[in-house]
């Protein structure tokens, strides 16, 4: 027994042994190690973010150098810390934090430590700096704009942060990353590849040659320059008339789909995001909750569409054969749901087609929505059908559209009352505020723009984008360059034109028109009502603006919708009005109007239900 | 003696194997001190080439012991034994100190470490003294003289200090366990050492609700006529509760800090993350740095000369103590289970061969040497993968150094001419 005795402890020592290397070398190790390997450092070449133009070929974001102070925690020796941070401008406590923070993320790897110097504080910082072991200044390029509109359109880049790092292999940290808009959605092809080189480094960190004779390193790619469709004349003038109000604007040219202007207010300079003051500004904007100007409006805001969509509900009469548009509807200054008598402010009187919608009779839609879904055996076989026609206008769904965000809007269906109701427990009287766009229909500006964009080309729309070229070759998604049909036959959108011309003629827009362009367009007066500290309080209307120009031959289809602007033809109308004029014109002739629009604000409108004291709404005065 | 005859009765599976080690281990000593390519394998710049140089010269170590009459050994045993331990002696007043530990003559050409010497002698003087015809294993007075020659040469060198050398001649107990002292001594060894980490670990309050449960299972299960001796057998359960009480006074009064760091990382005692870190980062740095090194080979390894942690000099130690990451590194889990393999089966070849002597001697030295080789080889490899604590034994043939090559080779040599005599002249 002695005899084994040695000999089974020579085999259990092989085994134990054999035990302990296959838990390291076999379920331990993992195959993509080169990254923490302390022997290798990979040496970043940053190519140069794409600049991004506007449709003209005008340059609006382009890049300015910059500078990060960067610290790798374990390289760093005893230093004079006061002088340091003085050296830095930044306080000791905030220093200690981010060095402890950097340790925690790797001793080893780079962290930022004072992101974005200027170029000034870089020359005073630079021949001091190797005084500091473990600390270097890594150039950087920053985003730098020519304009200091259409933040909510670019977007903005920032540090990619633990998520990032976690979540994509390819960043490290300290690098910028889109975080939203163009920036984001573009992301890899402004960004191009950054080349990387791999050094072998020994114990003590210095360089002893390349690894692997450089087979693995990879030269950098060029981020791709791209156009953007937005005009960014035309964006910026949107922006100054918004000045003051709530709202959002989106301009479409309807024969290709492409967003001329998208404004968003109140907004911000884009360049407010850049640079050291990022972070500080970014909380100032992101924490004014009451008038949001992150939030946009343009493409996130759902309100009640209004009249606009009664030209809708005239185009699905018609592709039905419920009426013609010489078919006649009173208006006894309102109409009767049952017993309930709903107003109408048209004037009252015998109304077709044409003066239903010039003057924006509701008595004439509530008679013609009641038809439609009157022509099928239940209410719910009419509703079914009345909601795929203006699902095919792009509304009540997500458009598709190249912005990382958006929203879908809604057009109730059976489905969505019996969720609200109740199964079967509703019925058409509780449907009919759908004939005058308000009720439980809702759309987003873009939304609005892309369905006037499909009355302007009668009958179909391209999915609205951004992007224009990549690269200056083309290059963009084949799904914005396929023309998406209606439900509704061509030979129907005249007479609804005809109507929308005339709003600007004799209608409710007749003060707005523009000398030698024959405009059509819709007002809307959509009612709201808010819910402030659990108290629910109707609020001065929202106005509301659909039109396009010329009428023939449309090159710009434009939806206004400001918040609390009372009439639609009032604040919506009069700068749909005046971007279609400087659209189409190039210039200004109605100077009285842009002054009003110019200096007129909302904030008294907006300030009202936070003032504690009773309010007026509606107040017809200017 | 012919030398023709000699050749023939060489144990040459075991020589082979030795070679395999020696070889596998310049390569990789080549691959971890090579820093320029162009400079020749003998230059002795280098470490690789001096390496290589005392490989050369162990070839005439074992000539030129093949050549010596086996009674040599035998009969002068205790003349080398007692030259050596004077040679300790004489390092307290003309030692040379290398990294803090003075245990080195300095010979000009090279320096001699009169404790890998004392390994071989020691291992001859036990073998002698126990093989002789008057020594009775049974009798406490020869064990406790048998004990001595194990722990005279230990005592001596563990003030070098060098705790590492000092523990191998520990080892030899093996051979007295082999030959007949009596196996409850190394029992209790064990018992002490198990309950001395669990208790580290644990804690005495679950120590003794184990102990309560393995009593009460053997109580249960055992055979209706079994009868278990009560009071021996209360008298080990109270004994082992007290000894694991003094575990924790001895830990933390008569340890100092450097050990109990050890011992924390080790056995994963330290729970605050931030100090675990810091002991990794100095007690605990060279372990890490080699566990890193072996478990980034991978399955396949890096590829000969390859490394980046070798290349990068990351593992201290690395040529020395710490060889056996530069295989893991460069050879992966293949090349380091075909090294324990290759130590696997030499060390059951020597066992089997000491088991074949007809010589009482000739076993009990060649017990002596496989626990030598032996310890080496389960200390310095359970250190480098990271399941023992940090003690600084080099990996026999493997390890750069020319004494240890030398003395290895001298220590297993002796025993190979011994075994090629074992039918000419028994006893």
């Amino acid at each position: 027994m002695k005899k084994f005795l040695l000999s089974s402890i020579v085999v259990l020592i092989g085994f134990t042994f054999i035990g302990r290397l296959s838990y390291l070398q076999l379920f331990s190790f993992s195959p993509d190690q080169t990254l923490e390997d302390p022997a290798i450092k990979a040496i970043y070449d940053y190519p140069e973010r794409g600049y991004i133009y506007d449709r003209n070929g005008e340059l609006m974001v382009g890049n300015q150098p910059a500078y990060d102070v960067m610290v790798i925690p374990r390289e760093v020796k005893p230093l004079d810390t006061l002088e340091f941070c003085k050296l830095l401008g930044v306080e000791k406590t905030d220093f200690i934090a981010k060095m402890r923070k950097a340790r925690i993320y790797s001793p080893r790897l780079p962290s930022v430590l004072v992101p974005q110097l200027s170029k000034e504080d870089y020359a005073r910082l630079q021949e001091k700096m190797r005084h500091f072991e473990g600390f270097y200044i890594q150039k950087r390029s920053l985003r730098y704009y020519t304009t200091n509109s259409a933040a909510n359109v670019l977007g903005y880049i920032s540090e990619v942060n633990e998520n990032d790092l976690r979540n994509n292999p390819y960043y490290v940290a300290g690098e910028l990353k889109g975080r939203t808009g163009i920036e984001k959605q573009y992301e890899e092809v402004l960004r191009g590849r950054k080349g990387i080189q791999y050094i072998q480094k020994d114990r003590f960190n210095r360089d002893i040659g390349p690894y692997k004779s450089g087979k693995l390193d990879t030269l950098p790619k060029q981020g791709k320059e791209i156009l953007i469709t937005l005009d960014k004349k035309l964006q910026e003038y949107g922006e100054r008339l918004m000045h003051g109000k709530r709202g959002g604007i989106v301009a479409i040219e309807p024969k290709s789909g492409e967003i001329l202007a998208m404004i968003s207010g109140p907004t911000y300079d884009p360049a407010k995001l850049v640079g050291r003051e990022r972070s500080k500004n970014y909380t100032k904007l992101h924490y004014d909750t009451i008038s949001k100007p992150t939030w946009d409006r343009s493409i996130l805001a759902e309100p009640s569409p209004g009249s606009p969509f009664k030209t809708l509900n005239a185009l699905v009469a018609l592709q039905e054969g419920v009426i013609e548009p010489s078919t006649k509807f009173t208006c006894y200054n309102g109409f009767y749901v049952g017993n309930t008598k709903r107003g109408c402010h048209c004037g009252g009187g015998v109304r077709d087609m044409n003066s239903g919608i010039f003057q924006s009779c509701n008595a004439y839609f509530a008679g013609t929505f009641r038809k439609i879904y009157g022509k099928y055996t239940t209410t719910d076989e009419g509703m079914d059908v009345w909601e795929k026609h203006m699902k095919s206008f792009g509304l009540g769904g997500y458009l598709g559209t190249d912005l990382p965000t958006g929203r879908p809007g809604r057009i109730p269906g059976k489905a969505y009352y019996d969720k609200a109701y109740g199964d079967n427990r509703w019925s058409s009287s509780f449907i009919i505020s759908n004939s005058i766009g308000q009720g439980e229909v809702a759309a987003t500006p873009l939304q609005l723009a892309n369905m006037t964009a499909a009355i302007a080309n009668r009958g179909y729309f391209y999915t609205p984008h951004v992007i224009k070229s990549i690269g200056g070759n083309g290059g963009i998604d084949p799904r914005f360059t396929e023309p998406r049909y209606t439900t509704i036959d061509r030979q129907h959108f005249e007479p609804v034109v005809k109507g929308m011309a005339n709003v600007y003629k004799y209608g409710t827009a007749r003060w707005l028109r523009i000398p030698d362009v024959e405009i059509a367009g819709k007002t809307g007066t959509v009612e709201n009502f808010v819910r402030i500290n659990g108290e629910r309080m109707q609020l001065t209307d929202h106005s509301v603006f659909v039109a396009f120009a010329p009428v023939e031959n449309p090159k710009i289809a434009i939806a206004v919708y400001i918040e609390n602007g009372y009439y639609g033809a009032r604040y919506a109308g009069h700068i749909a009005s005046l971007l279609i004029e400087k659209y189409i014109k190039g210039e200004i002739t109605r100077t009285d109007l842009e002054k009003r629009m110019l200096d007129k604000t909302l904030e008294h409108e907006y300030a009202k239900p936070y003032s504690g004291e009773p309010f007026k709404i509606n107040e017809y005065v200017w | 003696m012919s030398g023709r005859g000699l050749v023939r009765r060489i144990d040459w599976l075991t020589v082979f194997l030795y070679s395999l080690l020696v070889f596998i281990g310049w390569i990789n000593i080549y691959s971890t001190t090579l820093t320029d390519p162009d400079l020749s394998l003998f230059d002795f710049s280098t470490l690789y080439g001096k390496q290589l140089f005392f490989i050369v010269l162990s070839f005439f170590v074992i000539v030129m012991v093949l050549f010596v009459e086996t009674s040599f050994f035998e009969r002068f045993a205790p003349i080398f034994y007692l030259a050596s331990l004077v040679l300790l002696i004489g390092l307290f007043a003309f030692g040379k100190t290398i990294a803090g530990a003075t245990s080195w003559y300095d010979l000009g050409f090279f320096n001699l470490q009169p404790s890998e010497l004392a390994k071989v002698t020691t291992a001859l003087a036990l073998a002698k003294y126990l093989s002789d015809i008057q020594t009775d294993i049974k009798n406490r007075k020869h064990q406790l003289y048998a004990v001595l020659i194990i722990l005279l040469p230990a005592l001596l060198i563990l003030p070098q200090p060098d705790p590492g050398s000092s523990l191998i001649y520990f080892s030899l107990f093996f051979v007295l366990f082999r030959e007949g002292f009596p196996l409850y001594y190394l029992v209790i060894l064990l018992v002490a050492i198990v309950l001395f980490a669990t208790t580290l670990m644990f804690g005495t309050v679950w120590i003794g609700i184990a102990l309560g449960i393995i009593t009460v299972l053997i109580f249960v299960f055992k055979k209706k006529s079994a009868k278990i001796p009560l009071l021996p057998f209360s008298a080990a359960i109270v004994v082992s509760i007290l000894f694991s009480l003094s575990v924790n006074f001895v830990f933390e009064n008569v340890f100092e800090q450097r050990h109990r760091d050890r011992f924390a990382l080790w056995l994963s005692l330290e729970k605050d993350e931030k100090k675990l870190e810091e002991i990794r980062k100095t007690i605990g740095y060279n372990t890490y740095q080699s566990e890193k090194a072996i478990e980034s080979g991978g399955f396949f390894g890096k590829g000969f000369l390859e490394g980046t942690r070798t290349k990068g000099d990351f593992v201290p130690e690395q040529h020395t103590d710490y060889i056996f990451s530069s295989v893991g590194e460069e050879w992966g889990f293949l090349g380091t289970t075909l090294v324990i393999v290759i130590f696997s089966v030499f060390f059951l070849r020597l066992i089997h061969v000491a088991e074949r002597q007809k010589s009482d001697f000739s076993r009990m030295y060649g017990y002596g040497v496989i626990s030598i080789l032996l310890i080496h080889y389960f200390i310095n490899i359970g250190m480098v993968i990271g399941l023992l604590p940090t003690i600084g034994v080099p990996l026999p043939f493997f390890s750069y150094g020319g004494s240890g090559l030398l003395f290895f080779t001298l220590l297993l040599f002796v025993f190979l001419k011994l075994d090629s005599n074992r039918l000419r002249d028994g006893l």
